[in-house]
């Protein structure tokens, strides 16, 4: 057993004595019987044993400090004995904790509290059976928000009814765009130095280096700079949109907002989409440059390739439409972090804990439709032909 | 208690059900609120006495039953017919629900902004109005709600329920986490200005001095069923929870106070 160290000093340690008398038991309890000493005491006591007593004294006169663990201790020594036909003869505890004594004998009568069983297969299965229906209504839920969006979208910006919420729509665009800058310029250096790093070592065997410019620039561009931002975004303000709407939520705001007459759709989630989907595609042209300045630095140091060597390869090796294949994903991907952020914010429970819950799922969420869509995006971009 | 009069029955519900995942918080509820009244509405956790509200104010969509406020079904709040009812209600929700990324001054003008066409001047005087008429300091304005103290949340967040002159006033619990000299001054002011500026107030309280001090007629919550009285007929209620209630030691402290 260890031997935890009581988090209170106890200056007298309790004490528990068994005494035989002919046909009857005497329990004779001393010292200090606290919280700190009730894990000895209870295997003290479970330990032992009455054999054919008939009689039993519990004698708690000589303890010293009594807290409430101590007395159920007590009263549940005194309960067990009862429980097994013995005749509790005296009983006594010091007379100031009477009180507490009497409180716990008439008010505490239920069974120890019972941990739920451990699940069954045929709880399990049930659970994926709930995840199932709850993950199809969820994309259920998730598209007739899409449409109630896209249509309060395109109202916003064709037929406005009333000014478009022009400040909030500024700050998210600074929100999510502009302080994104450093994190994602850096990723995006640090990614085009990887990049190039693999791809000269592998085309190197080749003596094929020089085609490391041409691999860095088709994959960053199409693929890479776009994907990365995406992903870190999904991971900045995807999470931020929700826990700003969750929190929002909690504190009865949107409520409120209702009860005002302002729509929530326009109010919370228009500058946000209106905001990240001008945002995303500035930023993922940004990191195209910052990646290619990042490899440029890696095909010098490592291959020896001089700058006008460099852009001399590259503008061979792309052309204006493999920046615009990689860019035109990225309003698309900017709509789905910023619809799923403001999904799961608004449907964000009256508790802190669910904030957390939906802030984690959304980032979730949004990476995993980000990546599915890139997929898809690649089949669509192949078949075309583009 | 039904009333006959109808030009006068600001909020009249009938048979009203609601329930969640099986539960039944209200079967068959009848409520009218008159013009011009304090109704107070008491009840058990857990009675719905939120739920109620919520309902009134669209926030909540019952089972069944019809809610009708100045006339009007107020079951679907995002409905076009909805609009204009928010010109004529405030609420005040239970912590003040105040916009956290906007200053107190901002606050009140939100309904202002959403509804009218006032120049930014005009509001500036009319919030710096509201906010003395709820008795926040002149400072207050240009403070964000973290700033504020719970008591100061409610008041500001009163003043932004009043902020367009509605003709009916919500408030969920508006006194708890008060403490009491604050809470007797919540009272007061309540008080006062549904006196001054006409209101119908439906006021969701726990809080036996603001029962006392400010209701005219007190709709209590039991059994999924309302009962309507005044303090004088209820304390002779035959139900028991409302005798306890109103009878108990607190009750009675509170009530010959």
């Amino acid at each position: 057993m260890r031997n935890l160290t009581p988090a209170v000093k106890v200056e007298s340690p309790a004490t528990l004595r068994l005494e035989q008398r002919g046909r009857g038991v005497r329990l004779v309890l001393g010292g200090d019987w606290l919280v700190s000493e009730a894990s000895r005491l209870d295997t003290e006591l479970h330990a032992l044993r009455f054999a054919d007593a008939r009689e039993a004294e519990i004698d708690g006169s000589a303890i010293a400090l009594l807290d409430s663990a101590g007395v159920w201790l007590v009263v549940r020594t005194k309960r067990d004995l009862e429980a097994k036909g013995l005749k509790i003869t005296k009983f006594a505890i010091p007379e100031h904790y009477a009180a507490l004594l009497e409180t716990l004998e008439r008010d505490h009568t239920a069974p120890p509290v019972e941990h739920p069983p451990r699940p069954l297969l045929q709880d399990r299965l049930e659970r994926i059976g709930r995840g199932t229906v709850h993950g199809f209504r969820q994309a259920y839920d998730m598209t007739g928000f899409l449409g109630r969006v896209a249509v309060e979208t395109v109202e916003a910006v064709v037929a406005p009814r009333r000014e478009l919420p022009f400040p909030a729509f500024i700050h998210q665009l600074e929100e999510t765009g502009l302080t994104a800058l450093p994190i994602v310029g850096l990723l995006a250096f640090l990614l085009g130095i990887v990049l190039a790093y693999q791809g000269a070592d592998q085309l190197k065997r080749f003596g094929a280096q020089i085609y490391t410019i041409d691999f860095l620039g088709v994959g960053f561009l199409r693929e890479l700079g776009g994907l990365v931002t995406a992903i870190i975004v999904a991971g900045r303000s995807g999470s931020a949109f929700t826990a700003q709407i969750g929190t929002m939520r909690v504190n009865e705001e949107t409520d409120a907002m209702q009860t005002i007459g302002l729509n929530i759709a326009e109010v919370l989630v228009l500058p946000r989409v209106l905001g990240l989907v001008i945002a995303l595609p500035l930023l993922t042209f940004y990191a195209d440059v910052v990646g290619l300045i990042g490899g440029m630095v890696m095909t010098y140091f490592h291959l020896g390739i001089t700058i006008p060597a460099f852009i001399r390869e590259l503008q061979g090796a792309i052309t204006v439409k493999t920046l615009m294949v990689g860019l035109v994903k990225a309003p698309v991907f900017a709509f789905v972090i910023a619809l799923v952020g403001c999904f799961e914010g608004m449907r964000v429970e009256r508790n802190a804990a669910s904030v957390g819950k939906l802030t984690t799922r959304s980032v979730v969420e949004s990476i995993f439709l980000i990546i599915a869509l890139d997929a898809m995006f690649s089949v669509l971009f192949s078949v075309l032909g583009i | 208690m039904v009333a006959g009069d109808t030009d006068n029955v600001v909020i009249r519900i009938r048979g009203l059900v609601n329930g969640f995942g099986g539960t039944i918080v209200h079967d068959h509820v009848d409520l009218d609120v008159i013009r011009g009244e304090v109704l107070g509405v008491v009840g058990g956790s857990g009675s719905g006495k939120s739920v109620l509200l919520r309902s009134i104010i669209g926030l909540n969509k019952p089972l069944s039953g019809s809610i009708k406020v100045f006339g009007q079904e107020t079951a679907e709040i995002d409905s076009e017919d909805f609009k204009g009812l928010q010109l004529r209600w405030g609420v005040l929700f239970q912590e003040g629900a105040l916009f956290s990324s906007q200053t107190v001054a901002q606050n009140i003008q939100v309904p202002m902004r959403r509804w009218t066409h006032m120049s930014q001047s005009l509001m500036d005087e009319l919030a710096a109005m509201k906010l003395s008429l709820v008795g926040l300091p002149e400072d207050s304005a240009k403070k964000f709600p973290s700033e504020l103290s719970g008591g100061m949340k409610k008041r500001a967040g009163l003043a932004r329920a009043l902020a367009l002159d509605p003709e009916l006033l919500f408030l969920d619990e508006p006194t708890s986490g008060l403490d009491p000299i604050s809470a007797a001054q919540f009272d007061e002011l309540v008080s006062n200005l549904q006196k001054s500026l006409g209101l119908t107030v439906f006021m969701v309280t726990h809080d036996l001095d603001t029962l006392r001090a400010t209701t005219d007629r007190i709709a209590v919550l039991v059994n999924k069923k309302i009962t309507v009285g005044t303090i004088k007929t209820l304390m002779h209620d035959p139900d028991p929870w409302i005798h306890e209630y109103f009878s108990g030691v607190r009750g009675r402290a509170a009530l010959e106070a």
